[in-house]
């Protein structure tokens, strides 16, 4: 019965990417361009979900590690001019290094320490990209076209103008993310996260250094979330301070909590229609971020489960 | 101007607004300490005191009435916020949060529709200059502090000589007991948000004509009330006052003789260590 | 044969002591444990039994004094480290969890010893896991409800899900923590057999108000009063012991 659930977790999930797959080819370009975005950044609610939805602790400071992914990325293209594949790697791992700090110091607070704590990190970051505004541009931000490689493979040019490099680069990078909190939520590690976010002192009463559990959960959620700004900025080419701000800390846990904690295709779900909503919003009204508060305070009162959630709880009880 | 001059200005410039952070910080550190809850909204309480201190300055009776009026509507709108939502998901520490974060946004954006994206600048209801021996200063600041100081006092005697403060200080002591011996913590609780978003807002009212209202503002009110607050303990009215002018005068020192960003950057830092070293966390209760 | 060499002991404490603020909850406990025993504390609330094994535990830290655990000094070790020596401690109240199946409890705790290395830790098949799990369960006897929310499961069953979690963890030495506290005549027999039954490969250490389960099961009996220890014997002996009488009874 177990290895059945496993075949229609996998199976699910690979319809959904090749679904994402054969859809460039037949929606118009302005979606293309959308969905390219929605992937790249459901990479960050991933990340975000690895930690709230699986080891149970809520940050307020992500921003600090998605832009620190695109400022390693943005500036070593700019300045050094490394190829996109480098810069990349170096964005994911700018992302980890961060989270490996920020948990070392951080994770001795829990619950709503923790999440000031992120916070004023967060807040710290920005204001230095602020600060230090010769090297980061500040709010005006800096372009990498100029100095952007295209992606060389197979003897033929992949530049990163074309808008089906865009796609199917965010498709990629969003897979192996999506595979990647598959297989963890079903592995020993991810076990044990789930008992940390129920019950963390029986956890180590069954043997568990749940500190390092949590710091390891910290880690893969910086790491993904400096993934999605990296990818962001060869995708884009745009890198200013605003993706450091707390409103970006705040939109991976506005996503997570719509598309469901704690499910893994919930992020994806979250950040698509948040996205959507968004953007025909700031369409209708410069206030477009009413529709941010709005959600975010109806979700909590009335669906804290999100979509997927309550889809899992009502019909579909397999769902990771 | 010489450095006494820059000292000086630093230290009078700190002491004012140690006062005015003082009286924003305490509404969140009673919020936080009878309630037990984080507001993030708090710093739009401000924002929404100096922008309705605006319209007033713009109608015939002037600014004056708008220190009345403000903390009257905020903590209004403070109150159906406590019933309408907070009530409802029980005060539970991450949701109240989540809640907070969406009731920023509802408030700032609404005010943006209506105010619009611009900063306005307020007459001060008194003009007068004191002439120091290196510049001259705003008397009116002078008075922002003064009034400020007032209402501290003004708060600390409701606090302790009043049934409400009891209640209070009975609730943020031991919720259990005071629910046992009859109070009603969740009147008490509609109170101190009200009471806590009021204050804020008589803030915001006071130092508009210093500062311009502005649609955002209230982002830095609310991280410097965060500052204040933990570092100057929870629902702790002397802390919140020591604190703040620590915070003050030091935001005072650096912003004259270095950056006001840097100034943020450090104060940010410091206060996430406090948090990160103080053990037991922000309420003291939490573990290992 | 019949030479014991020599024999360290299970478990020992040396002036193991513990203070909150101001109360002195265990004074200066020297506790002597041997392998093979099933061993009763006894003794009124407040007597610093909990406190007592939760330093044994390691759930938390001593004022002063030492733990050694097969001549091994194991003081200064934290809680995770001391299951993987053969050292399980089972909640007074029930600490399973609630929104997870009553297979994922006791697999949570069955493939801590299957995490071995780094590969261990990120994949491990169904079939090596099912193992130990399904013996765990039918040991205690809740091998058909794997399925089932282990929230729903009513409170004596409970109990037994956090004995069979404790199992899964192939204790040495088992503390059971007032197991029989709110369970059904019937329960408590059945946990008793239960018990007895797993005494023969594991030491129990058990915290009991329930004195015909103690006199019952216990091979030997501590009693302890006010932080301290009052008394040890056999289950006859603490029976007729005068001082116990009087710290029990008020006589």
């Amino acid at each position: 019965m177990r290895r059945t659930r496993a075949r229609a977790v996998w199976a699910l999930h690979l319809a959904i990417l090749l679904l994402l797959l054969g859809l460039q080819f037949v929606v118009p370009p302005f979606h293309q361009i959308m969905l390219a975005r929605i992937m790249a950044l459901a990479v960050y609610a991933i990340g975000y979900n690895v930690l709230l939805g699986y080891a149970g602790l809520m940050s307020l400071g992500h921003a600090m590690f998605f832009a620190s992914g695109m400022y390693a990325t943005g500036l070593t293209i700019l300045h050094f001019g490394f190829g996109a594949g480098a810069a990349f790697g170096l964005g994911v791992l700018a992302g980890a290094i961060m989270a490996t700090a920020i948990g070392l110091v951080t994770l001795r607070a829990s619950g709503v320490s923790f999440l000031i704590v992120t916070m004023m990190f967060s807040q710290a970051f920005y204001l230095a990209t602020l600060y230090f505004n010769e090297i980061t541009m500040g709010d005006q931000g800096f372009i990498i076209s100029g100095r952007l490689q295209p992606l060389v493979a197979g003897g033929r040019e992949f530049p990163f103008s074309d808008p089906a490099v865009k796609y199917n680069l965010a498709l990629v990078v969003f897979a192996l993310s999506l595979m990647l909190s598959v297989w963890l939520t079903r592995s020993p590690i991810g076990r044990v996260l789930v008992a940390v976010r129920e019950n963390e002192e029986r956890t180590r009463l069954l043997g568990y250094n749940t500190s390092s559990y949590k710091l390891l959960a910290l880690i893969v959620s910086g790491s993904l979330a400096g993934a999605s700004g990296s990818i962001y900025t060869l995708m884009f080419s745009y890198v200013g301070s605003s993706f450091a701000s707390i409103l970006f800390s705040i939109y991976p846990l506005l996503w997570a909590l719509l598309g469901g904690t704690g499910t893994t295709l919930g992020p994806l779900l979250g950040t698509a229609l948040m996205t959507y909503v968004v953007d025909i919003a700031s369409g209708l009204t410069s206030s477009y971020l009413l529709v941010v508060g709005a959600t975010l305070v109806i979700l909590i009162m009335w669906f804290p489960a999100g979509v997927m959630g309550g889809i899992r709880a009502r019909w579909v009880r397999w769902l990771p | 101007m010489s450095f006494e001059g820059h000292l000086f200005l630093a230290l009078l410039e700190g002491t004012v607004t140690g006062f005015v952070l003082a009286l924003t910080a305490l509404g969140l550190s009673l919020v936080f300490g009878v309630m037990r809850i984080v507001n993030v909204a708090h710093g739009e309480f401000f924002m929404l005191g100096a922008v309705i201190a605006w319209y007033f300055s713009t109608m015939p009776g002037g600014f004056l009435p708008a220190l009345v009026a403000a903390p009257l509507l905020v903590g209004g709108v403070a109150f159906l916020a406590d019933r309408l939502v907070l009530r409802r998901i029980e005060y539970k520490p991450e949701s109240t949060i989540v809640a907070t974060i969406g009731l920023l946004y509802i408030i700032q954006q609404l005010v943006l529709t209506v105010y619009g994206p611009y900063a306005r600048p307020v007459a001060a209801p008194v003009y007068f200059r004191i002439d120091f021996p290196w510049f001259g200063y705003s008397g009116y600041k002078l008075v922002v502090a003064g009034v400020s100081a007032a209402l501290l006092v003004a708060t600390w005697l409701v606090l302790s000589r009043t049934t409400l403060g009891l209640y209070m200080r009975a609730t943020q002591q031991d919720r259990e007991m005071a629910q046992a011996f009859g109070v009603s913590v969740h009147r008490v609780y509609a109170l101190v948000f009200s009471l806590g978003a009021a204050l804020a807002a008589i803030a915001g009212a006071l130092v508009v004509p210093v500062q311009q209202a502005h649609y955002l503002m209230g982002l830095d009110a609310l991280l410097m009330s965060f500052i204040v607050v933990i570092i100057g303990g929870l629902g702790s009215l002397g802390g919140t006052l020591a604190a703040a002018f620590l915070i003050g005068m030091s935001d005072g020192l650096v912003s004259v003789f270095f950056s006001p960003t840097l100034a943020k950057i450090v104060a940010t830092l410091l206060v996430a260590l406090v948090l990160v070293l103080r053990t037991g966390g922000l309420f003291g209760e939490e573990g290992t | 044969m019949g030479e014991v060499a020599a024999v360290t002991r299970l478990l020992e404490t040396t002036a193991l002591s513990k203070t909150f603020g101001g109360l002195e909850a265990v004074r200066r406990v020297d506790f002597r444990l041997e392998k093979g025993e099933i061993r009763a504390i006894i003794g009124p609330n407040g007597a610093g039994k909990t406190t007592l094994v939760s330093m044994i535990s390691g759930r938390i830290g001593p004022t002063s004094g030492r733990v050694l655990f097969k001549g091994r000094d194991i003081t200064g070790l934290k809680a995770w480290d001391r299951v993987a020596l053969g050292i399980v401690y089972t909640f007074q109240v029930t600490s399973i969890f609630k929104n997870l199946t009553v297979y994922e409890n006791v697999a949570l705790a069955a493939q801590r010893r299957l995490m071995k290395g780094a590969l261990g830790r990120l994949t491990l098949p169904q079939h090596i896991l099912a193992e130990p799990v399904n013996r765990a369960l039918a040991q205690v006897g809740l091998a058909d409800v794997g399925e089932q929310d282990a929230g729903s499961l009513p409170y004596g069953h409970q109990k037994l899900l956090e004995v069979a979690m404790a199992l899964a963890l192939r204790p040495e030495m088992l503390i059971l923590d007032e197991p029989t506290q709110g369970l059904a005549p019937e329960e408590i027999t059945a946990l008793s057999l239960l018990i007895r039954a797993l005494s023969r490969g594991v030491t129990i250490l058990l915290i009991e108000h329930n004195m015909a389960v103690v006199l019952e099961l216990a091979t030997k009996v501590t009693v302890m009063d006010k932080g301290g220890l009052l008394a040890e014997g056999t289950p006859y002996e603490i029976e007729t012991h005068p001082d116990v009488q009087k710290v029990y009874l008020g006589l």
